[in-house]
């Protein structure tokens, strides 16, 4: 009981750390967006929390070995929230935080919508919707037919659950019993010009996902111990696995939260400024 | 053409553990033996040409060396932005095998018909375009992939095709036509499945004492610049022949490197299908006498556009 209380004492102390991890991707997301003039903030905040999650504690990828075969592979395939990437990748070490300096300005290697290797722990370019879990389930598929053993974890947008692709790979996936694809929905309920479940008949999601012959399973795509959960379940799966995460679009940020404007608005110095703040970091 | 492809591609794949075929839920019986010798390495993707593409990409990304496998139209028209984003943009090395390209399928309709798959293909960076034009070029193009593996699209026919070449192509290269037939007046340039009737044509014209060439041009994209330069500065009438549309196509590149040249003393014809769809029920053999692509069809456009000889 002791031991296991410790654990979890451990467990929540990690977590409290992680939202400090959280909070600063969250700045370095909104003053690039500011930065560079650059649209889908909204977009970008919804999936930090589950993202900072795989990078810290999940996804066995390391700056040392970006090419190494039976590395965990992640693939975000809503590629316009690409800073979010860029920001986790930078702050675990893949690359320099100054060349963030020239993000999205004539060649800067951190392009607005990632193409094939611009930069280290960059698997796939992405920014065409839809694509995102055909990828992940090639590349998990490899790795059952070459015996070379990895998880392969793509995020997708509930927006580009409206494509036809994502559901021919939903199909096909468990068809061939990959285990070791995991596709965590960031389900912000808001797609570009609209709410997503007015747009298309999503809901139930997870659901949908069963139905195709997938494991999943609902959590809230804030709370570190709830993703927790899910990603040790996931891996244990005998099937792909869904994580549907509910998310909130603009997460962090009381102006942004849930408001679709941010889907396209670019912050003015003073948003900064105060979204810096209200996340308690250090205002530029 | 396309048991030609399976018979090639099962005695690669069973040399090579990266090789893997995936389908687009046809060529039933057509892979048997390849499954027989590498079953683990064929997967049956459905039909779902978009996934399947993609798919290929993400096992090219792990060093495998995919092949996706379907009929023509199906391929290149469903999955374009796929084989765009993820094949050529990424320069994966996947082979893109497009089946019945042309009017191989034309009982089949509109439908079933690839008239304008070249022009899509041809027109994306990265992306190498193989029209083979008999089973002899399938097996040379098969190896020539896996020599170099780059984004490629091999467009083949069907079945029963004649062979044009007598021995297998062990010189055949990626964006080196072949000639065939060396003359001095007319140069007729086949892609594809014309080849065999172009040979025809070729054969009659000199029967007619009509000094003439044929060329293979196999590989659309990269075009070979340096054996169009010779081809037109030694006749007099270049015509090139392609089962598709006019629009785009072979002799459209062909068109395009003329228009950069600073002077030629030949004239080109460009020798394909009209811009319209065939609203027609019939064969090949009767859509290619539609579009007088057939040896009658093809001869005549020559005579016509030289005048009386």
């Amino acid at each position: 009981m002791i031991a296991s209380a410790n654990n979890l004492n451990k467990a929540e102390e990690e977590f409290v750390s992680l939202l400090a991890v959280s909070a600063k991707i969250r700045g370095r997301i909104i003053q690039l967006s500011h930065q560079a003039k650059t649209p889908h903030l909204g977009s970008s905040l919804s999936f930090v929390d589950l993202l900072v999650y795989l990078y810290w504690n999940f996804l066995e990828i390391s700056p040392q070995q970006i090419n190494a075969p039976d590395r965990d592979r992640f693939i975000l395939s809503k590629g316009h929230g690409i800073t979010t990437l860029y920001s986790v990748l930078a702050e675990r070490g893949f690359f320099p935080s100054e060349l963030f300096d020239d993000y999205a300005q004539k060649g800067s290697p951190l392009p607005e919508h990632p193409s094939p290797h611009c930069i280290p722990g960059i698997e796939a370019a992405t920014g065409s919707l839809g694509h995102g879990l055909s990828i992940a389930t090639g590349i998990a598929l490899a790795s059952k037919m070459n015996g070379i053993s990895y998880n392969v974890v793509t995020l997708l947008s509930d927006g580009e659950c409206n494509e036809g692709s994502t559901w021919e790979a939903a199909l096909l996936a468990p068809a061939h019993h990959l285990n070791n694809l995991i596709a965590i929905v960031d389900f912000n309920k808001w797609q570009a010009t609209g709410r997503s479940s007015e747009i298309t008949a999503l809901e139930p999601l997870e659901k949908k996902f069963e139905a195709f012959g997938w494991s999943s399973i609902r959590i809230d795509g804030h709370n570190f111990r709830q993703i927790q959960s899910a990603l040790e379940t996931a891996k244990n799966s005998e099937n792909p696995f869904a994580i549907i995460a509910d998310t909130v679009k603009g997460k962090g940020v009381q102006m942004m939260e849930d408001d679709n404007n941010w889907h396209y608005r670019i912050p003015t110095k003073e948003e900064v400024d105060s979204a810096l703040a209200e996340l308690g970091l250090k205002t530029s | 053409m396309r048991n030609a492809f399976a018979d090639e591609l099962t005695k690669i794949a069973k040399e090579d553990p990266s090789v893997v075929l995936l389908s687009g839920d046809i060529g039933n019986r057509l892979f048997d033996k390849y499954k027989q010798s590498c079953p683990e390495r064929f997967v049956n993707c459905g039909v779902a040409e978009a996934n399947m593409v993609t798919m290929s990409s993400g096992m090219a990304m792990t060093g495998m060396k995919p092949v996706a496998y379907t009929i023509a139209s199906f391929l290149i028209y469903r999955a374009f932005e796929q084989i765009r984003v993820d094949v050529s943009y990424h320069d994966a090395p996947v082979l893109l095998v497009g089946v019945g390209g042309g009017l191989s399928y034309a009982s089949n309709g509109s439908t079933h018909h690839a008239l304008e798959d070249i022009a899509l293909m041809r027109s994306l960076p990265n992306m190498q375009v193989i029209c083979a034009g008999d089973p002899l070029e399938v097996r040379a193009a098969t190896k020539a992939f896996f020599k170099d593996p780059k984004p490629t699209y091999l467009r083949i026919g069907k079945k029963g095709e004649d062979a044009v070449h007598e021995k297998s192509l062990d010189d055949f290269k990626v964006g080196k036509s072949i000639c065939i037939k060396q003359g001095k007046s007319v140069a007729v340039l086949a892609t594809g499945n014309m080849l065999p009737n172009c040979s025809s044509v070729t054969d009659e014209l000199i029967e007619r004492g009509i000094s003439s060439s044929l060329y293979s041009f196999h590989s659309v994209k990269p075009l070979d610049e340096k054996c169009l330069q010779t081809i037109f500065s030694e006749h007099e009438y270049v015509f090139t022949v392609e089962e598709h549309s006019k629009k785009g196509g072979f002799g459209s590149a062909v068109a395009e490197w003329l228009s950069s040249q600073a002077k030629t003393t030949a004239r080109l014809f460009i020798v394909g299908t009209p811009d319209q769809f065939l609203l027609y029920t019939g064969n090949q053999e009767a859509a290619r006498r539609t579009y007088r692509l057939d040896k009658a069809g093809i001869l005549e456009q020559i005579i016509g556009a030289i005048g009386p000889v």
